[in-house]
């Protein structure tokens, strides 16, 4: 698959990857053995029918395809692009024994494309409406996903999201070059053309609250992700240009910071750039900073580059695009002045042995101080939900990390007629698994209104 | 889209909009803000609420034209709309009987405090209000304070109404000879705020301060509205925006708010170099979603070049 080089990517925003031609697509699709056993659906947390979506392609019926995968995955533009396929689908790939697996989320990725440059998305038939109303709290993957299964199954879903776009993470998180925003308004505009409602400006928890909601609907999904952002928690931390990844990615998706002064939201453009972290997140930030003009962008992670959750495609592309790794690095302070940041204090770590994680401990070596400069830090160490929904629902259980306890099989909270699923009960993993707890709680909800019983 | 019901100038720098929002109106409570965005292009702008009517379904703001948001927004009239308004956001204020309160209010800040004002009325407290600004023509809303006050006294620093000085000196007096009061609250400029808690730190007077920092959510997912308080950090959007003057750490909220201080400027001084012939051309554009970064029109419609912003670099 072509994709833009690095030194003329990292000068804009626009998608990296640019995707298969229809012989390329056609060529790859050929390559797949149509196991009987197809074990790549194991792999797929949304039970995608592979063989079958990849055979339509190689028998260059595109529609055919798209069609087909969107029997079970509402957002198939997204998920070709942001699943960690090399985990999932493609690592039970049977070619993956002797050779590369079918780049099956290249192929997800190009029938979706293909159908949105029709310049019309199929929408099934609507079943009979059943009369139950579900509102679904947040349209990030898990939002959509529970909506558009449940309106297919003929119940209303009512989306209702807090910021002004649909998305969630896929808006405010997920930088444009790697997943572009009309992409995503175009998956949302999908699962409203099923007949589900989105209404935005609608905060829960503050503008209503859950209980306040059981009144007016006949169940409940909550899917409003983890966008608590974690801080390090050492001093200096308060100073200017020291950014949470999600306010430094917030203004930049969503509010397009990165057009600036033609949008109004500002962002500091550094010249050197500090990212804090080693996951996807990192990887997004620290490239964000590269087209914002950063002529360096480091990024400090207190273990190495093979301990990093982030996916290895994400750590090479930061690579290509001449990121910087600091490994082996905790931050213990930040320094400045007249309240602007201009340097980062650090530790030098030696791994131990390994911890919980299974990824060895970093250690630190004691006096090893040692300072970097830099005119913006971004802190990109995790997140966990946001307090608002439980601080206004007490009666509804929560870990001590903040994230609410649901059933694996069903998806139920502890409150009668409530359901969660995605980042706010993993604390934040990837958008299909937040689609696939989706979709079984989707199963949960239409049974339980049915037959009403908990 | 929000409706502008009413708007209205109040003072030299302050004007006031009603604003239909139903669902918010029908639960604001004293001392929460709002998030604002005029329009597609704009930035999401916390706004305190100074006032809600449940029954109309309308909430109304008060706003200073600081920035190019707040510009852009004066501008707009009855009939007219804001695209986004969110809320009500942040922890109400502590509304009991606390007995004699004082309520200190400098410039805009009368706005935020009047809902305070009227709520600690109903709970049966004894009141009373300094309300003060540079100059005369700065004050607004004297006869909503009055209304629910057992006393008000005014200051100008310029003397050109009521008592000449700052409202900190009157304060001062007031806590001299009147030991009997329970609580203060103080909302205007973050530098009067500041000296307010400094006044009443020696008396051990608990103080109440409403922050108004910079933020984008407002739902704490950015973290951009973090506090320095002595026992740590908050976010002044879940956490506040209300907390204990004598806890927080001002130099830190002083040198965050000016951060952006140069993108303020550019902002402004970039919209008003395109808003010639704006209102028609607006509408037209807003019609049109962006598609790519390439094939975009300027967001304001005339035909200055866009893209390379040197004072950038």
């Amino acid at each position: 698959m072509a994709v833009q080089p690095p030194q003329v990517r990292i000068l804009n925003f626009n998608e990296v990857a640019l995707g298969y031609s229809p012989e390329e697509a056609i060529a790859e699709a050929k390559r797949c053995l149509n196991c009987p056993k197809a074990p790549c659906i194991k792999g797929c947390p949304v039970n995608v029918d592979i063989p079958g979506f990849i055979t339509h392609i190689a028998n260059g019926d595109f529609q055919a395809a798209a069609d087909l995968i969107k029997q079970t995955n509402a957002l198939p533009a997204i998920t070709g692009r942001v699943c960690p396929q090399e985990t999932q689908c493609e690592a039970e790939c049977t070619l993956c024994k002797r050779c590369e697996p079918v780049a099956i989320g290249r192929l997800e990725r190009f029938a979706a494309d293909w159908e949105a440059a029709t310049g019309t998305l199929s929408v099934p038939a609507p079943p009979p409406p059943t009369q139950k109303r579900v509102a679904v709290v947040g349209s990030g993957p898990a939002g959509l996903t529970v909506a558009a299964d449940l309106a297919r199954m003929g119940h209303q879903a009512i989306i209702l999201e807090a910021l002004h776009e649909p998305g969630g993470v896929l808006s405010y998180g997920i930088p444009e070059f790697r997943l572009p925003k009309t992409i995503v308004r175009r998956e949302a505009d999908y699962v409203r053309n099923l007949g589900v409602e989105l209404r935005y400006d609608f905060i829960v928890g503050s503008v209503a609250t859950v209980d306040e909601l059981l009144n007016q609907y006949d169940a409940i999904f909550l899917g409003t992700g983890a966008g608590l952002p974690w801080f390090l928690n050492i001093p200096g931390e308060n100073l200017g240009g020291v950014y949470s990844a999600n306010e430094y990615l917030t203004r930049a998706n969503l509010m397009r910071a990165y057009r600036f002064p033609e949008y109004d939201t500002p962002i500091a453009r550094g010249k050197r750039v500090i990212t804090i972290g080693g996951g996807n997140t990192a990887m997004d930030s620290a490239r964000v900073a590269l087209r914002l003009g950063a002529k360096e962008s480091i990024i400090v992670y207190r273990r190495t580059k093979a301990e990093m959750p982030a996916r290895i495609e994400e750590i090479e592309h930061a690579e290509q695009e001449g990121v910087q790794f600091q490994e082996l690095t905790t931050p213990v302070a930040f320094h400045g002045t007249n309240g602007r940041v201009e340097e980062i204090e650090c530790l030098r770590n030696e791994l131990g042995e390994p911890d919980a994680s299974g990824r060895r401990r970093p250690v630190f070596v004691e006096g090893s101080n040692f300072r970097i400069q830099a005119d913006v830090m971004i802190i990109a160490i995790g997140q966990s939900p946001s307090p608002l929904i439980s601080r206004s629902t007490p009666d509804l259980k929560v870990t001590k990390n903040g994230v609410v306890v649901a059933e694996p099989g069903s998806m139920k909270t502890s409150k009668k007629g409530v359901f969660a699923g995605g980042d706010i009960v993993t604390g934040g993993a990837t958008v299909i698994l937040a689609m696939g707890q989706a979709k079984i709680a989707a199963l949960a909800i239409d049974e339980y209104l049915q037959t009403g019983s908990w | 889209m929000y409706k502008i019901l009413d708007k209205q100038v109040l003072s030299k720098n302050a004007k006031m909009m009603v604003v239909e929002a139903q669902l918010v109106a029908q639960k604001a409570r004293a001392g929460q803000f709002l998030i604002v965005r005029v329009d597609e292009y704009g930035e999401r702008i916390p706004l305190t609420i100074a006032d809600s009517d449940a029954a109309a379904g309308s909430v109304t703001l008060i706003f200073q034209e600081v920035g190019k948001s707040t510009k852009h927004m004066g501008r707009l009239e009855i009939g007219e709309a804001l695209t986004n308004v969110v809320g009500p956001l942040g922890v109400p204020t502590e509304i009991a009987p606390y007995g004699k309160v004082v309520v200190v209010a400098g410039g805009i800040g009368i706005a935020p405090i009047y809902p305070i004002v009227h709520s600690l009325k109903e709970a049966g407290n004894t009141i009373i209000a300094i309300i003060g600004a540079r100059t005369k023509e700065l004050l607004f809303w004297e006869d909503r304070i009055q209304s629910c006050s057992d006393q008000l006294i005014i200051c100008t620093d310029d003397g050109s109404y009521g008592r000449k000085g700052f409202v900190t000196q009157a304060l001062k007096e007031l806590l001299e000879s009147d030991k009997g009061i329970a609580r203060a609250w103080a909302i205007g400029p973050a530098i009067m705020m500041k000296m307010v808690a400094e006044t009443t730190r020696p008396y051990q007077l608990p103080t109440v301060v409403s922050l108004n920092t910079i933020m984008i959510d407002g739902t704490g997912m950015c973290g951009g509205c973090r506090v320095e308080l002595d026992q740590g950090w908050k976010f002044a959007c879940v956490d506040g925006p209300e907390f204990d003057g004598h806890q927080v750490h001002w130099e830190s909220v002083l040198e965050r708010l000016k951060y952006y201080q140069a993108e303020e400027h550019l902002s402004t001084q970039y919209w008003e170099s395109h808003s010639c012939q704006l209102e028609p051309l607006l509408e037209e554009t807003q019609k049109h979603e962006p598609q790519n970064d390439h094939s975009r029109q300027n967001p304001h419609g005339c035909a200055a070049t866009t893209g390379a912003h040197p004072q950038l670099q």
